[in-house]
């Protein structure tokens, strides 16, 4: 099957959580669709949603969550 | 026991500023960084430099054990928090003590309790400092309300007793707002931090925020005088001076006094600042909060008191008793600082991280720039967008208002936006040359201010 990847749009801080108490945005094996959050990321102290671009499914997670990123930096891999 | 090596726990420009203190008192400074920091101006600086972990901010410089491991490895015996991070943490006050080092600030029960905002508020009431009125704590139910709204009268803000970020706070200009508006406070509050709990606060309209600055040995407790910062966008400050214009001097000595009385009461040791709304309408002002750590509007005092609050905390925290008199502290002139951020102002301040090409800084008399930029130094994206202060003086506010406009105008860095636009703006301001300005006057005046290209580089 064909994979995709979803980018970091910004350098900064990955989260895959929208708070600390909250969970993971997507688990890998989830359905994802176009639009879906799949994660956060903090430049200077904004916070800013990644939304995938790709459908399909999380095949893994290529950071760990509070992982620096930079921009381009491959996110998700997305099976389709 | 006299401080010999300090430890710098921060980063940025309050880092060179702690550096270039420390300095002036012969210590040995050790800088900690974060590996996004490794080519940073403070590492450069110091003494010496260790590495306390990874880029983001969670495993480095809000990694207490890693914080500590490094500076007793180092051999220091003090460590400086800065501001942000670890300054306004209690349990790293502990820890730094536990590792047999001194911490440059107040004791970790002075900070927990000022940092508890319904403790704080009730140690000011005790020493009949002026609160915002409203409700001592949470109310149980609406009706528990009646008497206070009676009592305040409207508006009121409904805020949330767990709150936080501006969130679960409303405001009800009468009495159907509040029946409409308190349900959903509640409503947002148990979503947001799982505690229902609401309270009531007066809404003052055209409030100004002025704060004072202390300094205290743990015994006795001066002030230097106060400041203006209601320029702030999104609750973060973007402007400050000293002293605060609006505050005539007679309610500015009442102020300050209190100030004093205040931080005395809670034996505080160091440099703090008490913030207050100022109702310039009734000249009534309200104790919001104080901050345990130096603030990043620290130079603005300086200027005009010609005191090193830097300095002189380091000095008190290596036992040093105070060593000014109250009376030896005097206004001279007028100080303005703008906070220029890693920020493009054509794009809703969206933060602007990146790598500087060149910088040329502003100088001469009465002029300072605070910073850690240097050509070709790098912006990383994990931590605050603080570039660095312009600061001027003068003998007058419109004239430190006419030095401000031509050290902004040498003032150029290239390869990153920042808010440099914003000030051009603001010191054009007819608003703001009057100092006729309240909290909320910078986001309604960016509601519908477009800024021109200026070409600043980037």
């Amino acid at each position: 099957m064909p994979s995709e990847q979803v980018l970091s749009p910004l350098p900064g801080t990955f989260y895959r959580r929208p708070a600390p108490d909250q969970p993971l945005y997507k688990e890998e094996g989830d359905r994802v669709a176009v639009g879906d959050t799949v994660g956060l990321v903090e430049v200077m102290k904004s916070f800013h949603e990644v939304k995938s671009d790709r459908a399909g499914t999380v095949a893994k997670f290529l950071v760990e969550n509070e992982d620096p990123v930079t921009a381009g930096q491959p996110l998700v891999e997305v099976l389709n | 026991m006299p401080i010999k090596t300090l430890f710098i726990a921060n980063r940025g420009e309050i880092a060179v500023r702690i550096i270039r203190a420390a300095r002036q008192l012969g210590l040995r400074t050790v800088q900690a960084y974060s590996e996004a920091d490794a080519s940073s101006l403070p590492v450069k600086l110091a003494d010496k430099a260790v590495c306390i972990g990874k880029s983001p901010a969670s495993r480095s410089y809000l990694n207490i054990d890693a914080v500590i491991a490094a500076a007793k490895g180092a051999g220091a015996d003090a460590v400086h928090p800065g501001y942000g991070f670890l300054a306004e943490n209690g349990d790293f006050a502990d820890a730094v003590e536990k590792a047999n080092m001194i911490f440059v600030g107040p004791h970790s029960s002075t900070i927990r309790n000022l940092g508890d905002k319904v403790m704080a508020r009730k140690a000011a009431a005790n020493i009949g400092l002026p609160t915002v009125p409203g409700s001592s704590g949470r109310l149980e139910n609406l009706e528990a309300a009646e008497p206070m709204l009676n009592e305040i009268g409207f508006p009121v803000m409904i805020k949330a007793a767990a709150g936080g970020g501006g969130r679960g706070i409303r405001t009800a200009f009468n009495r159907d707002d509040f029946n409409r508006l308190a349900p959903q406070a509640i409503l947002e509050a148990q979503t947001a931090f799982g505690d229902g709990g609401i309270y009531i606060e007066a809404y003052i309209q055209n409030a100004r925020h002025v704060e004072v600055q202390v300094l205290g040995d743990g015994e006795r407790v001066i002030h230097c005088y106060d400041r203006e910062c209601s320029l702030q966008r999104r609750r973060q400050k973007v402007w400050e001076e000293a002293p605060a214009p609006p505050v005539p001097d007679h309610v500015r000595q009442g102020l300050c006094q209190e100030a004093v009385k205040f931080a005395e009461s809670v034996g505080y040791r160091g440099a703090g600042t008490l913030e207050f709304l100022y109702d310039a309408a009734t000249e009534q002002y309200y104790f919001l909060e104080m901050n345990t750590r130096i603030q990043v509007e620290h130079p603005v005092t300086e200027l005009v008191t010609g005191i090193d609050l830097v300095r002189e905390a380091i000095r008190i925290a290596s036992g040093n008793p105070l060593r000014h008199r109250q009376e030896d502290i005097v206004i001279n002139g007028h100080a303005i600082e703008c906070r220029i951020n890693a920020e493009d102002p054509e794009n809703d301040f969206m933060p602007n991280p990146g790598t500087v090409d060149s910088v040329t800084f502003p100088g001469g008399p009465g002029v300072r720039f605070d910073t850690m930029l240097f050509s070709g130094c790098s912006v990383p994206p994990f931590y605050d967008s603080l570039l660095g202060k312009l600061i001027v003086w003068d003998d007058s506010r419109p004239r430190a208002l006419r030095r401000l406009c031509g050290a902004l105008d040498e003032l150029e860095i290239s390869g990153i936006k920042t808010t440099k636009p914003l000030h051009l703006a603001l010191v054009d301001n007819e608003r703001v040359a009057k100092c006729d300005v309240h909290t909320d006057f910078l986001d309604e005046w960016l509601s519908d201010f477009h800024f021109s290209k200026v070409n600043q580089g980037g």
